[in-house]
């Protein structure tokens, strides 16, 4: 599955780096310790928001696949481009 | 001497503002015109007639020419000596890199003329010769790039077999640096940065992190007050901050906080560091001066001014502690104008007109 993919490449952020994220409700996320800030939609701003507050891909994946009409592998397609950029966004230079 | 009490004059160097590589000089003077407790007047230094801070009231009471570093310290003392009997000078604040030697070297000479300052040793500063950064980074508890001296071009066609394979960064002993990725362009760099600096040239890894910066006031006696902790946003082409966020990066303050005590630093710093994509830590070098990016730490509630100008009293100043992260600056330039018997009073006199 997915998840199991996910943790092994360790895509997603590390706990205390989503935590300090100054998250605004205009979707722009800015990093006091890097300084670095970028922009999410609507989507990206509550998958960051609820890995912020539970950093469990099942839970993630589970509350997705409600919220939006998707099939599995599409949404699972997704996702790890989602995680991979907010990886990117996040360990930049 | 209270250099708190009003009135109170203070020459401030460095008072250039070329866009691409501006001197700290008019954001000091900016920073002590809003110090809390300052109401002196500022006497702006600089080298060039052109340098706007020596014609800008807002930022000079009054601006002078001084010889460059170069002419040698009886030079430079003997027009300070000038412009202390037209202005009565109670402190100075050099703001460029290469005047910190000399006067540090004049330090008591300026003292007995009345002339405060708050400057690190002869020592201190020696410490920031490049070919001791390995040192100072031990007292930061970080790592820092290697670095070799090199003496011959020919090195630049050989390096691969002394294990330095392309891009590394070629430096001047004292200013100036540039990536190069081929042997060609390391011949061409060691060129042109040997014959301005001289030898020996110095290459150092290239390091593929960014860079932050930290500036605050060692008290002389291992404390390290008011940081204000940056990442750039913009730069010049010469590679100088345009625009700036603050961020709050507690090992980096750390490594500065260690460096401060271990070395006693006393006076303005600004510490240059590259954070690595995986978390390492560079000391890239300090900076015993305040960086032309000061007036952020106004911007952030902690002008360093202020508790310059108290260390120079002899009080007590409070650390605010490090500065909030997310101010954001920019810089930005802009027109004067002036008659033209302002400029030829500077070119002819070395003074602006009163």
């Amino acid at each position: 599955m997915i998840d199991a993919v996910i943790e092994e490449q360790s895509l997603l952020p590390d706990a205390k780096t989503l935590e300090r994220l100054a998250i605004s409700e205009s979707g722009f996320v800015f990093d006091p310790v890097s300084g670095h800030s970028f922009t999410l939609n609507e989507t990206g701003l509550e998958i960051l928001r609820t890995l912020q507050k539970n950093r469990h891909l099942g839970a993630l994946l589970e509350q997705l696949s409600v919220e939006y009409d998707v099939d599995r592998s599409t949404l699972d397609r997704d996702l790890l481009e989602f995680l991979g950029s907010l990886r990117d966004q996040l360990l930049r230079p | 001497m209270n250099v708190m009490a009003s009135p109170f004059n203070i020459a401030v160097t460095g008072m250039n503002s070329r866009p691409d590589n501006p001197g700290p000089g008019m954001a000091v003077a900016r920073c002590l015109r809003e110090a809390r407790g300052f109401d002196g007047r500022i006497i702006g230094l600089g080298y060039e007639a052109l340098d706007p801070g020596l014609h800008l009231p807002r930022y000079s009471d009054a601006g002078y020419l001084l010889p460059y570093p170069s002419s040698g310290d009886d030079a430079f003392l003997e027009r300070v000596q000038l412009i202390h009997e037209r202005e009565g000078i109670d402190a100075l604040i050099p703001c460029l890199d290469a005047e910190l030697p000399s006067v540090t070297r004049l330090a008591d000479q300026l003292d007995s003329m009345g002339i405060a300052t708050f400057l690190p040793s002869s020592d201190q500063l020696a410490l920031r010769n490049k070919d001791r950064l390995e040192e100072l980074a031990d007292h930061a508890g970080i790592a820092c790039p290697e670095t070799k001296s090199v003496t011959h071009e020919e090195f630049f066609y050989n390096s691969g077999r002394e294990g330095w394979h392309y891009p590394f960064v070629v430096k001047g002993i004292f200013y100036d640096a540039e990536v190069v990725k081929t042997p060609e362009q390391g011949a061409a760099a060691f060129a042109r940065i040997s014959a301005q600096w001289g030898l020996p040239v110095l290459v150092q890894r290239f390091l593929k992190g960014e860079e932050v910066n930290l500036t605050a006031v060692g008290d002389g006696r291992g404390r390290l007050l008011g940081a204000v902790m940056m990442r750039k946003l913009a730069l010049t082409d010469k590679g100088k901050a345009w625009a700036g966020v603050t961020i709050t990066d507690d090992t980096f303050l750390a490594a500065s906080a260690a460096l401060v005590a271990a070395t006693r630093w006393k006076g303005p710093l600004e510490v240059e560091v590259m954070r690595e994509p995986d978390g390492t830590y560079q000391l890239i070098e300090i900076n015993p001066r305040f960086p032309a990016w000061v007036y952020l730490t106004v911007g952030s509630g902690r002008n360093l001014l202020e508790v310059l100008l108290k260390l120079m009293s002899n009080q007590e100043p409070e650390d605010p502690g490090p500065a909030p992260a997310g101010l954001i600056y920019i810089r930005y330039a802009e027109d004067m104008v002036i008659p033209l018997a302002e400029y030829e009073s500077v070119v002819m006199n070395g003074w602006r007109l009163q």
